[in-house]
């Protein structure tokens, strides 16, 4: 069968920097963390007792207002993980001034929008309101206001988009599956225009006891929140976890072309692998994430010396920065001196289900603006490697072909490859 | 009116996102109000919490407007 061209055409984000694509990049390349401590519930029996949360405000200086992107009576029937979507989706395909209006069109546009653990705090709360108080108290919106997929549901109700309507979960891997599941549905033929991306709201009591518990946090820089994501660096101590949403608007390359649409980049290659190692943990010799990265070259029928930059997982946990770190050297190989690769999630700590996608977006930016982000709190790398990892403040560079990498537990990896439309 | 009936148009604005003034004896949830037939599940359940009664699912059918329920609430409730 043969693959049709995608690119991406629009860009939509809610993130710890900021509400907006434009706002959350000039943060990001200004070196701003967006961590702090939590205090919107009790945190002084959590070992964890930070977060990179959501600037909320009215709307003004990049601060999220989400009476501006969900009716209100809507907001309260569903858990924020849909918010942010709704508001991700909205801004991108404005960007990409895509607005399905007839039956033909809308047929066409689809939308796959994933999350790693979606309404776990409403499912947690409803948990309770069934044990005092009985089943008749259970809300008829709990089930639709909770479930993953209704962020692609609610998004296509919204927008009007008839076509595939779609979702996935694959925990952290999760926004970078779904941009490259729905970019293959468009290769395929499947719709032209997709609405991709993940999101995510897991900063609550339980999901920080859960993610604790599995000793996935960083618990030594609850006095200095800003300091606490620190991928590569020797003290680092477990990710950050982030809340947001980013969104794309993917579409078939002569569709865009056709309607004179704004392109960022090619969907130039897509790899998927899996560990079959352990449950949190990724394989100690990091061929999982080798060969993910390996696939994604292969589809896109580029040399790894192609690469300009690398939009790491790097998570800042113990394990997990050096495994990746040595994946990219193994696939690089003399190539590595060349190769620049930081990781976001030292400014806007980990999204989870849609830390693929926000890195997705910051990977296409890189490329248009010729600026790579910075690996913030980088003081002392824990290993010597010859690949810039971009320490502190961001730095130009042209860059025609960007990779962004995803991994998550269950032992699931996804690699996304982008490069400029000449 | 009543103690009652100023209750229930209070939940109808809170829940529905409705103008108060829309809010009349005569209006029908779904026909008038835009509710979904989810809405009128949750609009029995916030009845039933507000007035500490419990209105069965053969009754909860026939409450269709504002009116009927609160003919239904000045009857069993309290």
């Amino acid at each position: 069968m043969k693959m049709r061209r995608v690119v991406v055409t629009g860009l939509g984000m809610v993130t710890p920097l900021a509400c907006g694509v434009e706002e959350t990049w000039a943060r990001l390349l200004a070196g701003r963390s967006g961590a702090s401590r939590i205090d919107t519930f009790q945190v002084d029996d959590l070992p964890c007792r930070i977060a990179c949360r959501i600037p909320r405000g009215d709307g003004s200086d990049g601060t999220f207002d989400p009476d501006a992107w969900m009716d209100p009576k809507d907001q309260r029937k569903v858990d924020h993980f849909i918010v942010y979507a709704m508001a991700a989706a909205k801004q991108a395909l404005d960007d990409a001034g895509w607005h399905p209006e007839s039956y033909e069109d809308q047929a066409a546009s689809g939308v796959l929008i994933g999350s790693g653990i979606g309404g776990i705090e409403g499912i947690a709360d409803t948990a309770l309101v069934l044990r005092d108080k009985g089943p008749r108290r259970i809300s008829p919106f709990f089930i639709p206001g909770r479930l993953i997929n209704l962020a692609s549901g609610y998004v296509s109700i919204e927008h009007g988009l008839k076509g595939p309507n779609h979702s996935v979960v694959t925990a952290c891997s999760t926004g970078a599956h779904a941009i490259g599941d729905a970019a293959r549905l468009i290769a395929l033929g499947d719709a032209d225009v997709m609405v991709a991306g993940g999101t995510e709201s897991p900063i609550s009591r339980i999901s920080i006891a859960g993610f604790a518990a599995c000793r996935a946090l960083s618990t030594h820089f609850n006095d200095e929140p800003a300091r606490a994501s620190r991928p590569y660096d020797k003290d680092r101590d477990g990710f950050v976890m982030g809340e947001g949403s980013g969104v794309v608007v993917l579409e078939e390359y002569e569709h865009a072309k056709a309607r004179g649409a704004k392109i960022y980049a090619e969907v130039v290659g897509y790899g998927l692998s899996g560990d079959a190692f352990h449950i949190t943990s990724p394989s100690e010799d990091g061929d999982g994430a080798y060969r993910c990265m390996k696939a994604a070259l292969k589809r896109a029928g580029l040399e790894p010396s192609a690469l300009d930059y690398v939009n790491a997982h790097g998570t800042s946990t113990p394990l997990g920065d050096e495994i990746e770190l040595g994946a990219v050297e193994r696939l690089m190989g003399d190539a590595a001196s060349g190769l620049t690769m930081s990781s976001t999630k030292s400014a806007t700590g980990h999204l989870l289900g849609a830390a693929g996608a926000i890195e997705a977006i910051f990977s296409i930016l890189a490329m248009r603006d010729g600026k790579v982000p910075p690996t913030l709190n980088l003081d002392n790398p824990s290993v010597e490697t010859a690949i810039d990892l971009v320490p502190h403040t961001a730095k130009e560079k042209r860059i025609d072909v960007a990779l962004s990498n995803s991994f998550g537990f269950g032992g699931t990896n996804a690699s996304l490859v982008f490069a400029r439309v000449s | 009116m009543s103690d009652i009936a100023e209750r229930v148009k209070k939940i109808v604005v809170e829940h529905l996102g409705v103008e108060a003034d829309k809010v009349t004896e005569n209006a029908n949830f779904i026909d008038d109000l835009g509710a979904d037939s989810l809405d009128t599940v949750e609009l029995v359940m916030a009845f039933e919490e507000e007035f500490n009664v419990e209105i069965p699912d053969d009754a909860a059918e026939t409450i269709v407007t504002v009116g009927d329920a609160i003919k239904f609430l000045e009857k069993n409730a309290g």
